[in-house]
């Protein structure tokens, strides 16, 4: 199933690597902060009644 | 129906609400479509063997990087003529994505320079460019955060992202600007024949989508969130008042 990456084995698969890492890292940071001020506005508001 | 009516931060929410699943999924299916294509189902390139399969990545990056800070002046120049906030919001929501993607091209440029090149960077006018666009996304997020007025912050970094559209520009046309240096020409254009050879055109154009998707995304997501951010701001702002 892997292809054959050759000499550039390392090269190809730390691009991969760095690139899916720093992605998932985004999408998480930005869901976590979307839920955060969410839950945050939602306590202010309920405090105003 | 017009497209100021979004301009309501309620219609923004309750619209983006509704497309955001369906477009998260497009996002997740078009790039994982394309990086599995690119990486397992593609051939070597006979001058640059299997780095070519590093192109699913560098381009689409750097093509969102760079519209990325295209998407940030429209939004910019939406606020300083007809001031609304939502579009600053968009604006400042669109800031790290961008900057993430700028990072991903320069990380994969440097990693694919090294053994195409024989180094990770040279001060050649395109990677410049880009270096600079990168430094200009890092002064941006961090004038909106030094401000405390949303809307003092707003005017500012506005005027910065119009001096910044010179690099995002620049670091696009650079090579066509100054032959010169590493960096080769565009890998895409609407001319056909510039083109690279349809047996990798084909993922990357899935995994362009992909990118284009997952940043549209991100920037409805993150607005939402300025928006409710800065209703809970002046929220507080009224508690202490009162």
């Amino acid at each position: 199933m892997m292809p054959d990456l050759g000499k550039y084995a390392d090269t190809v698969l730390s691009a991969y690597a760095v690139s899916l890492v720093l992605i998932v890292a985004l999408v998480a940071l930005s869901v976590m902060r979307a839920r955060k001020v969410r839950r945050a506005l939602d306590e202010v508001e309920g405090r105003r009644g | 129906m017009s497209l100021w009516e979004y301009a309501n931060p309620v219609k923004f929410i309750a619209t983006t609400d509704r497309v955001l699943p369906a477009l998260a999924w497009a996002a997740a299916g078009c790039l994982a479509a394309g990086l599995i294509w690119g990486f397992f189902f593609t051939p070597d390139d006979f001058r640059q063997g299997s780095t070519v399969k590093i192109i699913y990545l560098h381009v689409p990056s750097a093509l969102m990087a760079i519209n990325g800070w295209l998407m940030m002046l429209v939004a910019s120049l939406i606020w300083i003529v007809r001031r609304h906030h939502v579009s600053a919001l968009a604006a400042r929501a669109a800031a790290p994505v961008g900057a993430t993607m700028t990072v991903i091209a320069l990380a994969t440029g440097a990693i694919w320079g090294q053994p195409m090149w024989g180094t990770y960077w040279a001060w050649d006018p395109r990677l410049t460019s880009f270096l600079i666009l990168f430094l200009f996304y890092l002064g941006y997020m961090a004038l909106w955060a030094a401000i405390e007025n949303d809307d003092t912050a707003a005017d500012l970094t506005s005027i910065l992202c119009l001096v910044g559209s010179v690099f995002a520009l620049l670091s696009r046309y650079a090579v066509n600007f100054w032959n010169q240096g590493l960096h080769q020409g565009a890998s895409l254009s609407l001319d056909k024949e510039e083109n690279v050879a349809d047996v990798f055109w084909y993922p990357l154009l899935v995994s362009i989508a992909g990118f284009v998707l997952l940043f549209i995304a991100l920037v409805f997501l993150r607005t939402q969130t300025e928006i409710r951010a800065r209703r809970m701001r002046a929220l507080l702002a009224r508690e202490r008042m009162a």
